[in-house]
């Protein structure tokens, strides 16, 4: 039997989830000898063209990570998705949008005025900016459209499965791996993790009171962080009410507070909503009968960021998208 | 007019892509290497919490991310106006110098050294790390699973995560380093010291310098260029990757300047292209003169040679010796040759591992204190490491509640980036003659771009 046809790719992404992939060490290395990687540019050496040649629904299965963020990262995954039978949405950008997914409070113009014409380091006097196409000479080169808005995968060609996580957890990543190698398929539209929230597997849940009331909202720089009570406790913003388990709890156990990268647990359809409305609640701003207007209006005002915060890694998946266009 | 592209570009992290153009006779007239992507953390940036820096920024480069993080977290240092306990700095320096030999392995064995190992002309399908594995054999192997495993560690057990470690904060770190966790990174530090020893002397020298033809192809003229370069050094003029001056020395070796992170925008400036979406660095004070090499220029290097020729040496005595010996065998310094990238990063390797060890035998690194809680008004601050690839530099200007109004992020891979594309052009003028185009010769072409590291993301 023919080894699967697998595809490694990264769109708007930092790199980060193909790491994770090389960090599975032995594992990994026990496997590549199941597959037949027909496109990883990390590692190995196979060029566009070679992709180009093979036929609809081939490619056993592409995993993609990476928002979608230019024009040449929709024409790949709309031929990824043609010639592959199952896509794997790996890890929070191609998830939700991720940290790339930020760029949806600004447009392109705001982004290329920052960056190219304005930057703090920049000597641009003629305010010249990357041009799709440029003719130099007699040399005529292009460049992908950079798109006001940044989107999850599944906003631009169907995905079968997520694999959440900035990047995802090396278990969660081999399980996937195996099981689809495996033919050993959940659901269409599975997210690859434990439907729990990260509070339920906290290892801060065993001291966590019942019922807890934030009376002021601190910033992480702002305190001396405890390592064993809950960061809502504490009065720290901590996404994990409203985050998917799965993680290994590895940002809490190094003492910092969650900031929602698993995404949400299923059946919740905005993960910043809920976790705003999860933060409101403790904030007592439910019984805001009991309080002044200025107390209301002073604990909201401490969150600082709001949308930044609590669609950290979700905004182009959530309903708002994007920041409204002028 | 034939056209070529190399699309994308392999076993580089990232994406880029080669345009190179023949003229009438096959030869090569001119050559561009594009950046087709751009995210814009600069702009996105602003209206986020400064302390959130550390856990935003790793994601410009899953790679790089600790140097980002730590960039970051330093720059809020200075942003808050708020030194780290001794103890803090010590263990955020352990941790980079980990990350630091973690990502050049990872360089080595998957990206720029299945070029050497397997070969330069080897076929495509074993130019990779299980080409790698079959030559280096089934002992090397578990050894290097092992020793990136437990530098893995290191950074695991302080940062909390390998990839995008969250313990980065203004004033220090967010969580002390246990006495059992201390033995454990004493022994990943002996273990680095025999694999460093192992990968430097035995396995470069009998397997590429003994090889007469890479040696030729390392010290030969295709991949040479005399250009300035910078690396931050420590107060004796030596190589460090956490803290220091910018250090930069002409293409005569000479010193150019020395400057704290502060004056960094008195000597760096940026320049753009309309056919490539990455921005790139040049020294202010030579003023950019285009992809050009030699005194006159403005373009600079950073990286591994580019630390060691910007340096007077090694902090440590066994990458001392190392270091000369590579100078002397290639002539001398500054050493202009981008494949003696490749060389640089397994001395730093070696620097790394002895400055772990003396690190990990220092009591204070258990120490409970570890963060300073700031005190002031923040208004701006800078950071500065020494990313795998070279010298990356964070700016942050706030309000007065910390919320970010400017941001400026100058990655290795900006400051590498003019004398990148001068590499590729000038490796593909010498090597593709009367149209002759082969897969080994596009490989050798990428090569040039490889020894550099660089991240497109």
């Amino acid at each position: 039997m023919p080894k699967p046809k697998v595809v490694f790719y990264g769109c708007a992404s930092c790199g980060g989830c193909e790491k994770a992939v090389i960090d599975l060490e032995e594992d990994l290395l026990n496997i590549l000898d199941a597959m037949d990687i027909v496109l990883w540019p990390l590692i190995f050496d196979c060029k566009m063209k070679d992709i180009a040649a093979f036929k609809d629904g081939e490619i056993t299965v592409s995993f993609i990570n990476g928002a979608v963020r230019m024009s040449d990262q929709e024409e790949m995954v709309t031929i990824l998705r043609q010639k592959s039978q199952i896509i794997v949405a790996f890890g929070s950008c191609a998830h939700m949008g991720g940290i790339p997914g930020l760029g949806n409070f600004y447009t392109k113009d705001t982004i290329f005025q920052r960056v190219y014409k304005e930057g703090m380091s920049m000597e641009n006097p003629e305010k010249i900016t990357p041009q799709e196409r440029i003719t130099i000479d007699i040399d005529e080169l292009t460049l992908p459209e950079f798109y006001d808005t940044v989107k999850a995968l599944d906003q631009v060609i169907q995905v079968d499965y997520y694999l959440p996580g900035c990047p995802p957890p090396p278990d969660l990543i081999l399980n996937a791996i195996q099981d689809i190698l495996k033919g050993e398929l959940p659901e269409k539209g599975a997210v690859l993790a434990p439907n729990k929230s990260l509070c339920d597997t906290c290892p801060r849940a065993e001291e966590r009171r019942e019922g807890i009331a934030i009376e002021e909202i601190k910033r992480p720089h702002e305190i001396k962080l405890s390592p064993w009570k809950c960061f809502l406790e504490q009065g720290i913003i901590c996404l994990g009410p409203a985050t998917r388990s799965g993680c290994g709890e590895r940002c809490i156990r190094a003492n910092m507070p969650c900031r929602g990268c698993m995404g949400p647990v299923k059946g919740t359809i905005d993960q910043g909503t809920k976790a705003f409305s999860m933060i409101a609640s403790i904030l007592g701003l439910e019984e805001e009968e009991g309080m002044t207007e200025e107390e209301v209006k002073r604990l909201i005002n401490a969150i600082v960021d709001p949308a930044g915060t609590f669609y950290r890694f979700s905004m182009p998946a959530s309903l708002l998208k994007r920041k409204r266009m002028e | 007019m034939k056209k070529i592209s190399i699309d994308h570009i392999t076993r580089l992290e990232g994406h880029g892509k080669i345009e190179i153009f023949l003229d009438q006779e096959g030869e090569v007239e001119r050559a561009y290497f594009q950046i087709p992507r751009l995210r814009g953390f600069e702009k996105f940036c602003e209206g986020r919490p400064a302390e959130e820096m550390p856990r935003i920024t790793p994601r410009i480069c899953g790679g790089c991310s600790t140097a980002h993080h730590m960039a970051s977290a330093k720059a809020l240092d200075g942003l808050f106006k708020v030194e780290p306990p001794s103890a803090a700095q010590k263990i955020r320096e352990l941790m980079y110098n980990a990350f630091i030999a973690e990502h050049h392995l990872f360089h080595f064995f998957f990206l720029g050294g299945p070029d050497f190992i397997v070969g330069p002309r080897a076929p495509a399908e074993e130019r990779n790390i299980t080409g790698v594995i079959a030559k280096i054999g089934m002992e090397a192997k578990g050894k290097l699973i092992e020793i990136r495993k437990r530098l893995r560690g290191v950074i695991e057990a302080i940062g909390g995560r390998v990839i995008h470690p969250v313990c980065g904060l203004p004033g220090g770190i967010s969580k002390p380093v246990t006495e059992e966790e201390r033995k454990a990174f004493i022994r990943a530090a002996e273990f680095l010291v025999e694999f460093s020893v192992f990968v430097a002397f035995e396995l470069w020298d009998t397997m590429v310098l003994k090889n007469k033809e890479y040696l030729d192809l390392i010290t030969g003229d295709i991949y040479k260029h005399k250009t300035y370069y910078m690396g931050l050094v420590d107060e004796a003029n030596k190589v460090n990757f956490y803290d220091g001056r910018i250090r930069v020395v002409d293409p005569n070796g000479k010193e150019f300047a020395t400057f704290l992170t502060q004056e960094y925008r008195d000597h760096i400036r940026q320049h753009v292209e309309p056919w490539t979406y990455i921005r790139f660095s040049y020294l202010k004070n030579m003023g950019w003169k285009g992809f050009v090499d030699g005194e006159e220029s403005g373009v600079f290097r950073t990286g591994p040679l580019a630390r060691l020729n910007a340096a007077d040496g090694m902090a440590t005595p066994l990458a001392q010796e190392y270091y000369e010996k590579m100078y002397e065998a290639l002539g001398g310094k500054p050493a202009h040759h981008t494949l003696a990238f490749h060389w640089a990063r397994l001395i730093e390797i070696l620097y790394i591992s002895e400055r772990m060890l003396e690190l990990v035998g220092d009591p204070e690194l258990t120490s409970p204190e570890v963060i300073h809680l700031p005190t002031e008004t923040p208004a701006e601050g800078m950071g500065v490491v020494e990313a795998p690839e070279g010298t990356v530099f964070h700016h942050y200007e706030t309000d007065q509640r910390g919320i970010l109004t400017g941001v400026n992020v100058i990655s290795p891979t900006q400051n590498n980036a003019a004398a990148m594309c001068m590499s590729i052009e000038k490796a593909a003028q010498s090597l593709i003659h009367k149209g002759d185009v082969s897969d080994e010769i596009l490989n050798m072409i990428e090569m040039a771009l490889r020894a550099y590291g660089p991240c497109n993301t």
